[in-house]
């Protein structure tokens, strides 16, 4: 069985986000990148799992990104995996995100493509079931337990109020989070065996992106607390009315 | 580097009457994707199994060190410069030191793995037969036994080989009888394998044994109660009759002093790069509150006096992390050069670290006393919080102090550092006389003026530098002339000496770094490595001219005092500089980044 695993460059949550040109694009000098967690310690970390149980044969890693987002790639590899593949290209536009990665996809056959909910960034969460409807595979959203019995991956997700488990045939792609594995820790051997990895870079397939991003915005910067007195509900209301507009 | 290169790269202790190219060293703004991939894996080893337990930690949970020493183990940590053969990843000096940096930040765990990967380890690496590695050393580089080092004595601490512990030969002759106490032995409470020191005989020289801890005759004590590492654990080892196999005697007999010595000159840098480690995170805590911390409506980082005392942590780390990879790259490349003219590995590293002997000990003195001063404004910015064992400046404030204490007090370190230094220049292996000659001469002459001189980014600092070693020629060279024999019985007189050696050595390691910054980076992206430098080397002109005073006048007298006080006042003369505005803009940069972001 062969796994692809999508793997995303996101900055790392503690990054303060800095916007130019207009406010049309973010500033990443200085940003410090990180695999996107989810990705990483849900989705490659199962995939992991499944090859050192003997379930699957091949597990490959996938990224969307030009040269400079090789040491994130390199630092997935370090935790395991045969080899990354980079397809050279640079977009936030789900749909070709999705498409690149399907065109590449195809060229390979694999039986799980396992991705994470959605990355931290632009937090989409939509590159997974476009990859399923491109590549005419199920799509499982959400899962919190991967288990693959025969032909059929079986998957434990949340609903409202309880949990349901699914079981649906390979080819399949599954969105991960919480509880699907444990994050690892890349150990030296898997670091000093990451540079020897092979790791492709494959020119992007010809797809048009379908959204622009016409502008950024930063959320608000925090407002100090105001302290009203007890006995001057007028002026709480009107606060609350005209400051936070909540009523 | 080419073999004339190398033959011509600065010696250990040279840096006094050397200048050294700033393209020649190594700058941590050099690290490679895999080493700061690895210092990652410390990051977040630290993060995850060592950070939440601190407090379980310190109560010595029974077998919670041991588990994460052996996780660490597990995940490469124990064994990064440990030859391939031994089970080891064979890395060099460098990425080793980058991994006790990062794992520095783990208090008391920190000491437990320094301890082991160093003293307690390294004995047998270095010293060991092919025997004693192959069964040790394996064992030890995952973590399946840990290490400790067994030389303090109750009466035998920083003079190490009047040690009373004895061995004798068994009347078979097959075993040692080591009878004799150690204490403060780090790492004791669950060690399985011993480097126990001890004369036999009536030897005069210390000789070393490996012990392991089933050995008949091998008891501990409690563990001591400490006023910081509490969770390292630390005791007592008592040996009665010990029975040591003769083949587990370390090295040759009587070589135990020197492999004592030899360990501890890498123990100290390595200390060096343990409390940078902590002083990164202590900056970090400290910024974080006081960007939290609001006080008279504004957080705190916004008033003067605690952007200074961030600025400070900023710029003694950050000049103390120059020298401690300056001297680790010397290390590493003398190392290299010998191993390459044909020197067996281990003895060429052993040599390597050796020639660095005096580096070695400046920075155990400078990085201990950084991180010491570092924590110590981080409790002070942390207001009544700082005193609270409810937050993280308690614990750093006590664990800390140790430092200052252990791999040779800073006292020792310091008398070693003039000590090295002058039997250096009396084996004919350094040159002081003549650049100290040359310096006397210059006092007698009317002072350069400085005829015009081109004007570069670093021409003043340079300049600055070149005097300070003219003034510790100067002050060194007349507490020789006058002093002879008796300088060494003059304690006072050392430790000032030791002290500019130290402000200079630091001073001239930032400047060479941030030099070798602009040509990587450019200027303005390294304007507040700039700032840091010229504050830096501000502070060490007034450091290095209130000890060369000190120790003048303890020994100079009339018209000879007076002349080498001009003196000393015009090689420790720098323009004035808004010392003010350069803390600010540091300051600045560490609070928006909301963390040591160097």
């Amino acid at each position: 069985m062969k796994i692809l695993v999508c793997i995303s460059q996101v900055p790392d949550t503690s990054t303060k986000i800095i916007l130019k040109d207009n406010d049309t694009a973010i500033n990443s000098q200085g940003t410090t990148w990180v695999i996107n967690p989810y990705d990483e310690w849900y989705a490659l970390i199962r995939a992991l799992e499944l090859k050192e149980t003997g379930v699957a044969s091949d597990v490959h890693l996938v990224t969307v990104g030009k040269a400079d987002v090789e040491p994130v790639i390199r630092k997935a590899l370090a935790l395991g995996g045969d080899e990354a593949i980079r397809i050279d290209a640079d977009s936030n536009d789900p749909f070709q995100t999705a498409s690149y990665i399907a065109d590449y996809a195809k060229s390979v056959g694999y039986d799980l493509v396992l991705v994470g909910k959605e990355s931290i960034d632009y937090n989409n969460g939509s590159v997974g079931t476009m990859l399923a409807e491109l590549l005419d595979a199920d799509y499982i959203g959400f899962a919190n337990k991967i288990q693959i019995e025969g032909s059929n991956a079986v998957v434990t997700r949340e609903i409202e109020g309880g949990e349901e488990t699914d079981s649906a045939a390979l080819p399949i792609v599954i969105s991960c989070q919480k509880g699907v594995a444990e994050a690892r820790i890349p150990n030296m051997r898997g670091i000093m065996a990451a540079r020897t990895k092979p790791l492709k870079v494959v020119a992007p397939a010809t797809i048009a992106s379908v959204t622009e991003i016409l502008s950024y915005e930063l959320p608000p910067a925090k407002a100090g607390i105001k302290l009203v007195s007890p006995d001057d509900m007028d002026a709480l209301v009107e606060l609350l009315h005209s400051e936070a507009k909540v009523i | 580097m080419n073999a004339t290169e190398k033959a011509s790269a600065i010696k250990g202790g040279e840096f006094l009457i050397r200048d050294t190219p700033a393209e020649s060293i190594f700058i941590p703004e050099e690290w490679n994707e895999e080493q700061l991939m690895i210092a990652q894996t410390c990051t977040d080893f630290l993060a995850q199994n060592v950070v939440p337990n601190l407090n379980r930690i310190d109560e010595q949970e029974e077998g919670l060190m041991q588990h994460l020493m052996e996780e660490a183990g597990q995940l490469g940590l124990l064994s990064i410069s440990i030859p391939e053969e031994y089970g080891g990843f064979g890395k060099d000096f460098k990425t080793s030191m980058l991994v006790t940096e990062k794992l520095g930040a783990g208090n008391s765990f920190s000491v437990a793995f320094s301890a082991h990967t160093g003293i307690g380890t390294l004995p047998i690496l270095y010293y060991g037969t092919e025997e004693q590695k192959a069964k040790y050393i394996p064992k030890l580089a995952s973590g399946e036994w840990k290490g400790c080092y067994c030389l303090t004595e109750p009466g035998a601490g920083s003079d190490a080989n009047s040690g009373k512990s004895r061995a004798r030969l068994s009347e078979d002759g097959k075993h040692y009888l080591i009878t004799g106490q150690k204490m403060w032995i780090t790492n004791a409470g669950f060690a399985d394998v011993f480097t126990v020191f001890a004369k036999i005989d009536d030897d005069e020289n210390l000789s070393a044994f490996i012990v392991e801890k089933g050995f008949e005759g091998l008891s501990l004590n409690t563990e001591e109660h400490k006023m910081g590492i509490k969770g390292s654990s630390t005791r007592q080892v008592f040996f009665n009759d010990c029975k040591v196999p003769v083949e587990n005697l370390l090295s040759e007999r009587q070589n135990g002093f020197k492999i004592a010595v030899n360990i501890l000159n890498l123990g100290r840098i390595k200390l060096g790069g343990a409390t940078l480690g902590a002083g990164k995170e202590i900056i970090n805590y400290s910024v974080r509150y006081a960007n939290e911390r609001e006080q008279f409506g504004r957080p705190i980082s916004k008033y003067g006096a605690i952007r200074y005392k961030i600025a400070q942590q900023v710029i003694r780390t950050y000049a103390s992390e120059s020298a401690i990879y300056r001297a680790g790259q010397n290390m590493e490349e003398a190392t290299e050069h010998m191993i390459a003219e044909g020197m067996d590995p281990i003895k060429a590293k052993l040599k390597g670290t050796e020639q660095y002997a005096i580096e070695a000990a400046i920075i155990k003195v400078d990085a201990s006393e950084t991180l010491d001063y570092v924590v110590d404004e981080g409790v002070q910015i942390y207001g009544g919080m700082g005193y609270s064992a409810e937050a993280p400046m308690d614990r750093a404030y006590r664990d800390s102090r140790i430092n200052r204490i252990f791999e040779g007090t800073n006292e020792i370190n310091r008398m070693l550092t003039v000590d090295m230094m002058l039997k250096r220049a009396m084996k004919g292996e350094l040159n002081l006389m003549g650049p100290a000659e040359k310096v006397a001469k210059e006092l007698m002459s009317i002072p350069d003026f400085g005829a015009a001189e081109e004007e570069t980014l670093f021409s003043k600092e340079k300049k600055y530098i070149a005097n300070f070693k003219k003034a510790v020629l100067m002050v060194a060279g007349a507490a020789v002339q006058k002093l002879m024999m008796q300088l060494g019985k003059e304690q006072e007189v050392l430790m000032s000496l030791a002290d500019m050696l130290i402000e200079l050595y630091v001073a001239e390691s930032l400047q060479l770094r941030v030099e070798k910054l602009v040509s990587m980076r450019g200027e303005q992206e390294a304007a507040i490595q700039l700032d840091i430098m010229r504050v830096f080397i501000n502070d060490a002109a007034e450091k290095i001219m209130k000890s060369g005073k000190e120790a003048l006048n303890a020994f100079a007298e009339g018209d000879e005092r007076r002349m080498m006080m001009m003196g000393l006042r015009r090689y420790t003369k720098t323009e004035d500089i808004n010392t003010t505005q350069a803390r600010r803009n540091i300051a600045a940069k560490v609070i928006e980044e909301n963390k040591y972001c160097f």
